[in-house]
């Protein structure tokens, strides 16, 4: 399993433990799905173990984001990794998805 | 231009004081930006230039007041900020406008010249496309839910706006939609993105390895627009595309749009490919998709391009304007060209050269029997042929113009004359040469005012004679066998043959015991001298006029012949080549000699057998197919003191002429050639029977025969009852 979740309150904290590229989009979707039920009131995502992210990937959180919505619980992205940081960068996403993104001090932009 | 009329000298005064008054106003404006009294100055004149200008229809003056006076409107109601900028242009404007006054005032009916046309252009687009994007309001886009946003919402930025829409398949087929993103943030500043997923299913269905993903982007670049579709080059098979120029852009596509060349018409494709607006790949698909559309509901591409968010509509409408203006301008220049009629004199002359050294070394060939060559020369001649056809007709004129100027003649004279007179034109659409036209025109007036004079009664007597009160002249033209035919007639009293064989035997012309036929006395009038008038008015009957007539006539290698009835009329028939230059010839050969007959009139050729046509070797005539034929043996008309033998076989060659016809006798026929017609010098002017002569390619000269003398020539050789019976 790529990702382990912690439960406590309605809370769900979840760190994705692998990439979240087309190559496992799949399982990860499944996965965050399980998650998606009616007892949950918060999704706190944990992404700072996220070394690659592609288009896939990007997808199935902007989905992830849409559910939430619409099921009226919040999503939260905690520690974002550098790839997703560099994502989130060039697209501007990081309004829509609202979470304070901290920049650690040993960011190495190349 | 001194015949100014009253009008335009009133509207010329108009529009020096409303263009200084209006730049005054612009002056007062830079120091008062706000001053509604200069402001409405300006407006109201430009509005009366453009009123004014319309009563006279000097319409390219009105296309321009109309665009400065509703940039004008503008500022007057608030809508748009005067700035230094927008004085500049309206000065420059003011100035444009008195060159174009000035144009429609002394080059009536001609065209813009181009470069006040571009002038035009470039003013209205500085003057409208400031006014497209100052008027165009930025609107913020809304961040708060991306999932809404309209796909067909365009950032109104400054800014290239991308669409891509990536197909289902797109992540599968390796595609990695951020890679592009990536790559095209090196050729600019990615402003925002807009992310959609219009066709997500519902969290359950969706499959994560779908792409679901649609992009906006509002992207900041000074890349032109093939530049940045590259970017997306490997992603076309499974990504829509769409690249939108930005506001800039588009003032800069009008600008270039202005600047294109106008020596062609392009189809709006290439015109919007040529100023990078559009790409070759956006055309290609764009008329790919026309193609496929319904027959019925094809829409034109400007259409597609506005709906399909590829260009904006500004950018098309003036691509659309450029179009026309250029067709109609091209339009105009093909449709007249002026040219110095010297210079096509001087082409009619090199192209007669051209003919006979393309004769020349049609020669040269067959003497040398150069088969190679032959397909060569052949193609060659044709060619020359062509061009000379050509060359000639660039000479031709419709004769109906010459016919219109005597409306005025005869509508002043009959005033004059107190009689009824309409004048009635057919055939006004025949062509011939211009230096034709030229030449027949004082024939025509002489003979125009004869009929005038002499031809049309009085009212009152033409009502005693049971006839109309108002008289008829009718002048009508028609082609025929290459020659044209003009006559002029009259439903007058006609000549009466009486008075002009009194005349003729009093002048000394004929002989009191002559007998002449009907035509032949009415072709009296024709003799220097001979007048029937009694009085000569200030018109014609000074006795000095037919004889001009003809000899004019005839010196143009036509001829001229009258018709009448007394009481009832009288017709004048004139036969004119259609060109002096250069003609079809038929060549034959007597006696060693070469002669040519001008090929329209040959009827046909026959062999010159006893058995066949029952030749009178005595009175000249053969018996064609029961018709009567005069002949003539050209080597004995051409050498009379020679003896001949006649061995060989001979020929004979029908000519027609009008109504008349005679036979050549020639030792040889040659055939067809093209002749170019040498006038003879002032020497030979009246020898018989030869109207000039023409080089051969060989360098010989050959004579061009005056078949229709040739033919009068015959007749007077055969029994005169014969020759009467020949002409029915």
């Amino acid at each position: 399993m790529t990702a382990k979740a912690k439960k406590d309150d309605g809370i769900l904290h979840l760190s994705i433990k692998d990439d979240m590229t087309i190559y496992n989009a799949q399982s990860l979707k499944e996965t965050l799905l399980g998650y998606c039920h009616t007892g949950t009131k918060e999704l706190q995502l944990d992404l700072s173990a996220v070394n690659e992210i592609d288009s896939a990937g990007l997808q199935l959180l902007l989905l992830l984001k849409a559910e939430a919505q619409k099921r009226a619980f919040t999503l939260r992205l905690l520690r974002h990794s550098e790839a997703v940081i560099e994502v989130f960068e060039l697209l501007k996403l990081g309004m829509y998805f609202g979470d304070p993104i901290v920049i650690p001090a040993t960011w190495k932009k190349s | 231009m001194s015949d100014i009329n009253p009008a335009l000298e009133t509207f010329s005064q108009e529009v020096d004081e409303l263009l200084s008054a209006m730049e005054e106003a612009l002056l007062g404006l830079e120091g008062m930006p706000d001053d509604a009294d200069c402001i409405n100055s300006i407006f109201r004149a430009m509005h009366t230039i453009k009123g004014s200008s319309g009563l006279f229809g000097f319409d390219d003056v009105v296309a321009f007041a109309h665009e400065a006076e509703t940039v004008l409107d503008r500022v007057r109601n608030g809508e748009r900020a005067i700035d230094a900028e927008l004085i500049a242009v309206l000065l420059a404007c003011k100035d444009h406008t008195a060159q174009l006054i000035q144009h429609a005032l002394f080059n009536e009916d001609e065209a813009l010249p181009e470069a006040l046309q571009q002038q035009s252009l470039a003013l209205i687009t500085r003057l409208t496309g400031q006014a497209a994007t100052a008027g165009m309001p930025t609107t913020q886009e809304e961040k708060a839910d991306h999932f809404e946003v309209d796909v067909n919402t365009t950032d109104s930025s400054d800014n290239w706006v991308i669409s891509l829409a990536f197909k289902q398949n797109a992540l599968r087929n390796g595609m990695d939609p951020l890679s592009f993103i990536r790559y095209l943030q090196t050729l600019g500043k990615i402003i925002e993105v807009i992310i959609t997923m219009p066709t997500l299913p519902r969290i359950e269905e969706m499959n994560p390895e779908d792409c679901y993903l649609n992009f906006k982007i509002a992207f900041n670049s000074s890349a032109d627009k093939k530049t940045i579709e590259d970017v997306f080059e490997f992603a076309e098979d499974d990504c829509a595309i769409t690249i939108l120029p930005p506001h800039s852009r588009q003032e800069h596509y009008l600008k270039l749009l202005a600047d294109l060349p106008e020596d062609q018409v392009k189809r709006l494709g290439e015109m919007l490919v040529e100023i990078g607006a559009l790409t070759e790949k956006e055309v290609s698909i764009i008329l790919h998709e026309q193609h496929d559309e319904e027959h019925a509901d094809k829409r034109p591409l400007g259409e597609i391009l506005v709906a399909k968010n590829i260009l904006q509509q500004p950018v098309i409408e003036q691509a659309l304007k450029k179009q026309e203006s250029v067709k109609q301008k091209v339009n105009k220049e093909s449709n007249y060209i002026r040219v110095d009629a010297a210079k096509l004199g001087y082409l009619i002359n090199l192209v007669g050269e051209l003919v006979i050294s393309g004769a020349a070394m049609r020669l040269m060939v067959d003497k040398h029997g150069l088969s190679d060559v032959d397909d060569v020369a052949s193609t060659m001649s044709h060619l020359v042929e062509d061009i000379r056809d050509t060359a000639l007709q660039l000479r031709m004129v419709q004769i109906g113009e010459t016919f219109t100027r005597f409306q005025r003649v005869v509508h002043d004279v009959s005033k004059e004359l107190g009689k009824q007179i309409q004048l009635q034109i057919t055939g006004g659409e025949a062509e011939l040469d211009k230096t034709v036209v030229e030449k027949i025109n004082d024939p025509l007036t002489h003979l125009v005012r004869n009929s005038l004079d002499h031809g049309i009664e009085t009212p009152a007597v033409r009502l005693r004679a049971g006839k109309p009160e108002k008289g008829t002249i009718q002048l009508n033209a028609y082609h025929d066998s290459g020659r044209i035919v003009i006559q002029i007639s009259d439903d007058g009293q006609g000549l009466d043959p009486d008075k002009i064989v009194a005349k003729a035997i009093v002048k000394g012309l004929i002989k009191p015991d002559q007998i002449l036929s009907k035509h032949e006395i009415y072709n009296l009038i024709f003799e220097p001298g001979l007048s029937t008038k009694e009085e000569a008015s200030n018109l014609s009957g000074r006795g000095v006029g037919m004889d001009v007539v003809r000899r004019n006539i005839e010196a143009l290698r036509g001829n001229v012949s009258i018709d009448s009835e007394l009481g009832q009329g009288t017709t004048v028939t004139i036969h004119l080549p259609l060109t002096l230059a250069i003609i079809d010839g038929f060549m034959v050969e007597a006696q060693k000699e070469r002669y040519i007959i001008p090929l329209s009139m040959v009827e046909e050729c026959v062999e010159m057998s006893s058995d066949e046509w029952q030749i009178d070797e005595i009175q000249h005539y053969v018996n064609l197919r029961g018709q009567v034929l005069p002949y003539l043996r050209l080597g004995d008309f051409f050498h009379k003191n020679k003896k001949h033998t006649h061995t060989q076989r001979e020929s004979l060659v029908v000519v027609r002429f009008g109504d008349a016809k005679a036979g050549f006798v020639v030792d040889e026929l040659h055939g067809e050639n093209q002749t170019v017609i040498k006038p003879l010098g002032k020497l030979f002017e009246n020898l018989n029977g030869i109207g000039g002569a023409t080089v051969l390619g060989s360098g010989d000269v050959a004579l061009i025969l005056d078949v229709q003398g040739l033919i009068q020539h015959a007749k007077k050789r055969v029994n005169p009852a014969l020759a009467l019976s020949s002409m029915v």
